[in-house]
């Protein structure tokens, strides 16, 4: 678990995070999501106490980062943005030399090591020296570095940023599985298709300022507005004294196809089916608008820019 | 405490692990540890040839003694790379990230970098003096007593521990690998300029002074370890700052606490100056009572050292030091050449020194000066006495008028010294080691310019105008 109160970072004149506010339970993924040095590995850097707050406080795993650095470290796996591996170390002594690091006993890093090389598809390398790896090979096992104690917290920087399509669907497969686990994860990344289908709360920081939070749909409503359903007929239809329900504005028509937006959808769409086969229309289909987290955050980035342009 | 002990075996192993598989690493180490022993055979070889000429025995003896300690210090040199990439190396390949994210404390990481960064130069250093002496022996050379030889190694040691720990406090503090190359220029000259006076010491022959040296070289080398574990901080070593001088913030910091937000001369002396003086406070009562153990041992040692002399001296000798120690030039005479400006530069020179050798020392260099100049009183005092001459009536007129300024400004001088090397080694929470410094800096030109220089300026006025005239109705009583 995670929970930050008016987090914040200044370096010299330099506000790198500013009042952030996170509460992230057991069993949730947050993702950051921010442009490049807005403030994403600071927030990261500060949770697992390797930076101290100038001001506000976060608890890890409940431990104080300030108070209890070491235990917070010892709670916590992260996968740092640069990979920070041992080149000329295998990836089996790399994977022993951290399970050491983090006091498991001989038969549990053997086991851990394993069972990770084996499942990230690198055990047939596992003799191999690192520098001989490639990006994607080294980008798995950072991340079996960073799950190798089994944490109950999990800092991920771009978990699947240099990885083949097939190796970051295994990684987003185990993200999933371990949030199924109760355990606690963050993800910092640009992927926001990733995002999209791993994150439970999505927090969008500029210039250190958490601009806004709370689940997908929760931001597109906030953002994009109410959402947009279209509707396509078979045959042109007669619309003539057909009245939309409350809640239901018209965008446009055409005589095959309709565009509304719905204030309530679980209340209006099914108003506005039978409203529509009372009238004989033949619906062929009725589909939301496709509506991404990357229009979201486009919008509010261009939103925030133009908001410091003014001021 | 030993599982805390493994995780430093844990991390110095690593590190030794990957040092052994980089050839770039290993060849210069083993081409030097294993060629220098032959060269310095063939240079001690045509040295003794050469000597033999003129039969200077002193420096055949010496020979081995010194091409010890020289085998020794190469390979350190070399081998220093090692500790100085320890911790900047990490940060600049990117690895040092996951290792400040794991469960190690600072200590555990810093000994681990250290451990590793003393053994490979030592092992180098061993392995050269070995191979060295195994030649000596077999060309008859005079090998060094037993004491002399554990002193060398020792020595070996010493240095190796204090060049290691220097590099590893560099290595947290540089930004970049090439810095920390370039600034170990700052280890390597001192210390072989300090290997040039253990050189002296050697060839005078001197095996006391030796044993202090190594006293010495292992505090300074244990009060860099202390220091660098005080700044050791994983936020400065992610931090991504580039090797840019910043005068204007260096500055800024200084003049900030020089001024420590005073707005009249008077108010900086009753607050700024009193604060600092009142930090300095627990130093100056340790300055009192080096100030009185410096008096005894000055004074022990001439009745010690000098006593003999003075015993075997004839008594025309006697009375010829007694005429001079009498004869007074004419007061006049003293005026022209001892003026105040000369007096008062002279000791501000001499506070100066004493700061300076401090900075560079963490205090003890400069607490040894502090102690030689205190101890001068207890030697003069015990030679006049030895020499038949009452030392009070000398020291009430001839010290005291302007000794109760000046020795308080030495002391107060110093204390500062010892206030700067005492907080270098403790821990200063949210601060960086230069922000330290600077702030350290301006408490001692506050104390300096605010209080020793005003009473160093009064007691030169009162040595070049009073003291002649009262130590001539002294003597001429």
């Amino acid at each position: 678990m995670i929970e930050t109160e008016d987090l914040s970072k200044q370096f010299h004149d330099f506000m790198a995070v500013d009042g952030v506010n996170l509460s992230v339970q057991s069993g949730q993924i947050l993702a950051l999501l921010g442009q490049n040095g807005a403030g994403k590995t600071t927030t990261v850097r500060m949770l697992t106490a390797l930076l101290q707050p100038s001001r506000g406080w976060a608890r890890v795993a409940g431990y104080d980062v300030v108070k209890n650095g070491h235990d917070v470290r010892a709670s916590v796996g992260v996968l740092t943005e640069q990979h920070g591996l041992y080149m000329r170390m295998t990836a089996n002594e790399y994977l022993d030399y951290f399970g050491q690091v983090y006091s498991l006993s001989p038969s549990a890093r053997r086991t851990r090591s394993n069972n990770l090389l084996e499942y990230f598809g690198l055990a047939e390398a596992a003799h191999r020296r690192i520098g001989e790896y490639s990006k994607g090979m080294r980008q798995k096992l950072a991340l079996a570095r960073a799950m190798m104690h089994d944490p109950g917290v999990l800092l991920l920087d771009e978990p699947t940023s240099a990885m083949d399509p097939e190796s970051a669907r295994l990684v987003r497969d185990e993200i999933a599985r371990l949030k199924s686990t109760s355990r606690t994860i963050v993800i910092c990344s640009h992927n926001l298709t990733e995002v999209e289908v791993l994150a439970d709360k999505i927090a969008i920081i500029y210039r250190g300022r958490i601009l806004l939070q709370g689940t997908l749909d929760e931001l597109k409503s906030q953002v994009l507005g109410a959402p947009e359903y279209e509707v396509k007929f078979s045959e042109a239809w007669d619309s003539a004294g057909f009245e939309m329900p409350d809640g239901v504005d018209l965008l446009s028509q055409t005589p095959t196809s309709l565009k509304v937006r719905v204030k309530r959808p679980e209340e209006s769409n099914p108003q506005i089916l039978n409203m529509l086969s009372s009238k004989s229309a033949s619906v062929m289909a009725f589909q939301e608008e496709a509506r991404t987290l990357e229009q979201v955050y486009l919008k509010v980035m261009t939103e925030a820019r133009g908001q410091e342009h003014v001021q | 405490m030993f599982s805390k002990l493994k995780l430093v075996w844990l991390v110095a192993g690593r590190e030794l692990r990957d040092q052994f598989r980089d050839w770039r690493v290993l060849a210069p180490m083993l081409i030097l540890t294993l060629c220098f022993p032959f060269l310095m055979n063939e240079f001690a070889r045509q040295t003794v040839d050469f000597l033999n000429q003129y039969n200077a025995n002193l420096i055949l003896e010496r020979l081995v003694p010194f091409s010890i300690m020289i085998i020794g210090f190469f390979p350190i040199t070399v081998s220093l790379i090692v500790a100085l990439e320890s911790f900047v190396g990490e940060k600049e390949r990117g690895t040092i990230e996951p290792m400040l994210s794991a469960p190690l404390d600072d200590w555990q990481l810093y000994f681990g970098k250290l451990l590793v960064g003393v053994a490979t130069p030592l092992i180098a250093s061993y392995v050269s003096i070995g191979l060295y002496l195994f030649m000596a022996s077999r060309q008859n050379l005079a090998m060094p007593p037993a004491p002399v030889m554990v002193q060398l190694f020792l020595l070996t040691t010493a240095h190796a521990f204090l060049m290691v720990s220097a590099a590893i406090v560099i290595s947290v503090q540089s930004t970049s690998v090439k810095a920390a190359n370039l600034l170990a220029s700052f280890i390597v000259i001192p210390v072989a300029i300090l290997m040039q006076g253990e050189a002296v010491m050697l060839f005078w022959g001197n095996e006391q002074v030796l044993w202090l040296a190594v006293a010495g070289v292992m505090i300074i080398a244990l009060l860099l370890i202390r220091v660098g574990l005080a700044h050791f901080q994983r936020e400065y070593l992610l931090g991504r700052e580039i090797d840019v001088i910043n005068l204007r913030w260096m500055w800024k910091t200084f003049w900030l606490n020089f001024r420590g937000g005073a707005n009249s001369v008077g108010g900086w002396y009753r607050n700024v100056l009193g604060s600092a003086f009142r930090r300095i406070l627990p130093a100056m009562f340790f300055m009192v009572v080096i100030a009185g153990v410096s008096i005894w041992m000055g004074y022990d040692w001439i009745n010690q050292n000098v006593a003999e002399t003075i015993a075997k001296a004839s008594p025309g000798d006697l009375e010829l030091v007694k005429e001079r120690v009498g004869d007074l030039p004419d007061l006049a005479e003293i005026r022209d050449s001892i003026s105040a400006p000369f007096l008062f530069l002279n000791n501000t020179r001499a506070v100066a020194i004493i700061f300076l050798a401090g900075l560079v020392s963490f205090s003890v260099l400069g607490i040894l000066l502090y102690m030689v100049n205190i101890g001068l009183i207890g030697g003069i005092f015990a030679l006049l006495q030895l020499l038949g001459i009452q030392p009070w009536p000398i020291f009430l007129t001839g010290v005291a008028p302007h000794g109760i300024f000046e020795i308080p400004a030495l002391m107060i001088g110093s204390a500062v010294v010892l206030y700067i090397g005492a907080s270098l080694v403790t821990p200063q929470t949210g601060k960086s080691m230069g922000e330290v410094v600077l702030e350290l800096m301006a408490d001692w030109a506050k104390i300096f310019i605010g209080l020793v220089v005003p009473l160093l300026a009064i007691a030169a006025l009162i040595e070049a105008y009073i003291t002649p005239g009262l130590l001539l109705n002294v003597l001429s009583l």
